[in-house]
């Protein structure tokens, strides 16, 4: 079983942003709850549900991860995308991305190739 | 340019005010995603991967200096100081926060513009010919027809629940086609009959998407008069009889495909009966009252090529280059249409600064009456420049970054945001469209390859034309990797054609070596003055395959 959070859209302002250790919802993956197994991932998705009725999240949905020392990393390509901004334009990008996971401009290829390989 | 008159101010006031009070029962709880969801995409409103998308419509793509800056403004206020110009001819803002869209639906209706019909299953903001109206090879200004069907579109009660979006573009040149019009769900050419009258010829289910398709012709001539009554009969067959079972196959373009052109054509005329000569006639003084709007500048007693203009393009190459590649011929002597490519090297095509836009403001009232038009190739045009003043503009837009001498040149390529920013995006496409512009930045040698169309779509859904690309390129997700397909022999305009695959796709690592290949195999095998597309007519795509994919052999 993979590692899973939880990830939405703020109803506010469209922000990205994931279900927290606290309960509360964070911009930053690494502040994200991690469920390790399928019980803990539906009780994750049932507090997600919960706050779409409170208006704080649009559309939430899991997704899975890998937790690396408290270094959450979206396995797909798509959430990585989510989660560190647009590849283009690094302004739009977050302040706090690791640089090993930026997606800059990228004149080399190794980013376009799954960032975290 | 046309303006608002009472009723259009007070329909779009209304309508931001019915917004507003429904964003703010989102926002307190009294309405659910699932009921709002369809209320944001009538006003224009996206929830994409990073944030909301308001996409902004730009009616037949013409602007004004004032509006241009209210765009600018509105990038730099609610936005991250970006907008990004669409290939259809409208603006995007991709940071806008749900809590402040009503505001700025509010700054755009001060200026005449909102962001109606740029979603939905209705009759989206129709598109027209970036040069109507100062193009020597026109019948007559298509931005009237396009205005007339804006204003019969525009909350049309019987077509707000079409079976999927339907598209309409309209182009009055004779012999160049430079709206894509082929590829509409309705296309219309203005046309002479024989006994001397301008209508209409009319082209049904054209598209791209997962399923590409060139229109039918399905009529050689309605009048004017006539002109809504028919569209209102093609809409309601479609209406009555497109697929509402499957999302993808609710386009006309199916149901012409699965009726077959002669039914199809049938059931519109059978229609048409109904309709012709009824509440839907246009007459003769509304288009005239109409036209009025966009009648001619009084432009000066000039003659073409001045000395001015002559000496400067002896004396300064890049300037000559500029004006032989992005400027075209313009109806009055001594004037001319000028293009500004929104394609820099390294640059996400069709993005504008908010400083860049108010740049182009200024530049269009200094330059170009004030006017300004957005083309479905995501570049601008100013209209009306005097030719002895070109030099002057040109030495203004370079100052702004803006001077790239690359139309419908390798550079100037068209390309979808992708999943840089789309929630439908298989493949980024934007980095593709950056490293290929950056492969081929030196201008000589894309004046060597000559008149090339490349044009990138992220997904099926094809956004970026790829289909009718000369090089069209398609971005797949293959195990969570990037992939890209390339097509061939590809046309949007009067030549059309739906481009081929040419062979497996390419790894994000290997396909600008693959665009090199292609381009280089034209190259070696053309004859005097054949253009990439005309090479790949005579010898069809045997060379290319051989290149691309028999390296080991």
């Amino acid at each position: 079983m993979m590692q899973q959070v939880v990830t939405g859209n703020r109803l506010a302002d469209g922000v990205v942003i994931y279900l927290g250790q606290d309960g509360g919802w964070t911009s930053k993956i690494d502040a994200a709850r991690v469920a390790a197994d399928a019980d803990e991932a539906k009780l994750l998705e049932d507090i997600a549900k919960a706050a779409e009725k409170a208006r704080m999240v649009v559309g939430p949905y899991l997704i899975e991860v890998t937790d690396t020392a408290g270094a959450v990393t979206p396995v797909r390509y798509r959430e990585r995308l989510r989660a560190y901004g647009p590849s283009v334009h690094p302004e739009f990008g977050r302040a706090d991305v690791p640089d090993h996971l930026r997606m800059g401009s990228e004149a080399e290829f190794v980013h376009l190739n799954g960032v975290a390989g | 340019m046309y303006r608002y008159d009472e009723f259009d101010h007070a329909m779009v006031k209304d309508r931001v005010e019915q917004f507003r009070g429904q964003i703010a029962r989102r926002m307190a709880g009294d309405l659910t995603e699932e009921q709002f969801r369809p209320l944001r995409l009538q006003n224009g409103l996206y929830l994409q991967l990073h944030a909301y998308m308001l996409r902004v419509a730009i009616p037949y793509g013409q602007l004004n200096a004032v509006q241009m800056r209210k765009l600018a403004h509105i990038a730099r206020t609610y936005d991250k100081g970006y907008g990004h110009f669409t290939t259809r001819q409208n603006i995007q803002y991709n940071w806008p926060k749900l809590s402040q869209v009503a505001d700025i639906l509010d700054e755009l209706a001060s200026v005449e513009m909102h962001a109606i019909q740029t979603s939905g299953n209705c009759i989206r903001n129709t598109t027209a010919d970036q040069y109507a109206g100062v193009t020597a090879d026109e019948i007559e200004d298509p931005r009237i027809y396009a205005e007339i069907i804006r204003q019969w579109s525009t909350f049309h009660p019987e077509f707000t629940f079409l079976p999927r979006k339907f598209k309409i573009a309209v182009s009055g040149a004779v012999g160049a086609d430079r709206a894509a019009v082929r590829f509409h769900d309705i296309g219309l050419f203005i046309v002479k009959n024989d006994a001397g009258e301008v209508g209409f010829e009319v082209w049904v289910g054209g598209g791209l998407g997962r399923t590409p398709m060139i229109g039918k012709k399905i009529r050689g001539f309605v009048a004017k008069a006539d002109l809504l009554a028919y569209l209102e009969a093609v809409l309601r067959v479609y209406n009555m009889l497109g697929r509402r079972d499957n999302m993808y196959k609710a386009r006309v373009k199916i149901l012409v495909h699965e009726t077959g052109t002669e039914e199809f054509t049938r059931l519109v005329e059978k229609e048409f009966e109904d309709t012709q000569g009824g509440a839907l006639d246009l007459p003769a003084e509304e288009i005239d009252r109409i036209a009025a709007y966009f009648q001619p500048p009084a432009y000066e007693a000039l003659s073409d090529d001045p000395p001015a203009l002559t000496a400067r393009r002896f004396e300064d190459k890049d300037f000559n280059n500029w004006v032989r590649v992005n400027v075209a011929r313009h109806k009055a002597a001594g004037y001319a249409i000028a293009n500004i490519s929104l394609k820099p090297v390294g640059v996400p095509p069709g993005d504008v600064t908010a400083d860049q836009m108010d740049a182009v403001a200024d530049i269009a009232e200094t330059f170009s009456l004030g006017g300004i038009r957005v083309t479905h190739e995501q570049n601008l045009v100013l209209p009306d420049v005097r030719q002895d003043q070109l030099y002057d503009l040109w030495l203004a837009l370079r100052e702004q970054g803006l001077a790239d001498a690359n139309l419908d040149h390798i550079g100037d390529i068209i390309c979808c945001p992708g999943l840089d920013y789309c929630s439908l995006a298989n493949a980024r496409s934007i980095p593709i469209a950056e490293r290929i512009s950056q492969r081929f930045a030196d201008l000589e040698r894309q004046y060597d390859i000559g008149e090339l169309r490349l044009k990138i779509s992220g997904c099926i859904n094809a956004c970026g034309h790829h289909h009718v690309g000369h090089i069209g390129i398609l971005g797949v997700d293959r195990k969570d990797q990037e992939y890209y397909q390339i097509t061939l022999g590809g046309a949007p305009g009067e030549d059309a054609a739906i481009g081929t695959k040419v062979g497996a796709a390419f790894s994000a690592a290997e396909i600008v070596d693959a665009v090199e290949t292609v381009v280089n195999t034209y190259l070696a095998i053309r004859q005097p003055k054949e253009r990439f597309i005309d090479t790949f007519r005579r010898v069809g795509d045997a060379p290319f395959k051989e290149s691309l994919y028999d390296k080991a052999a």
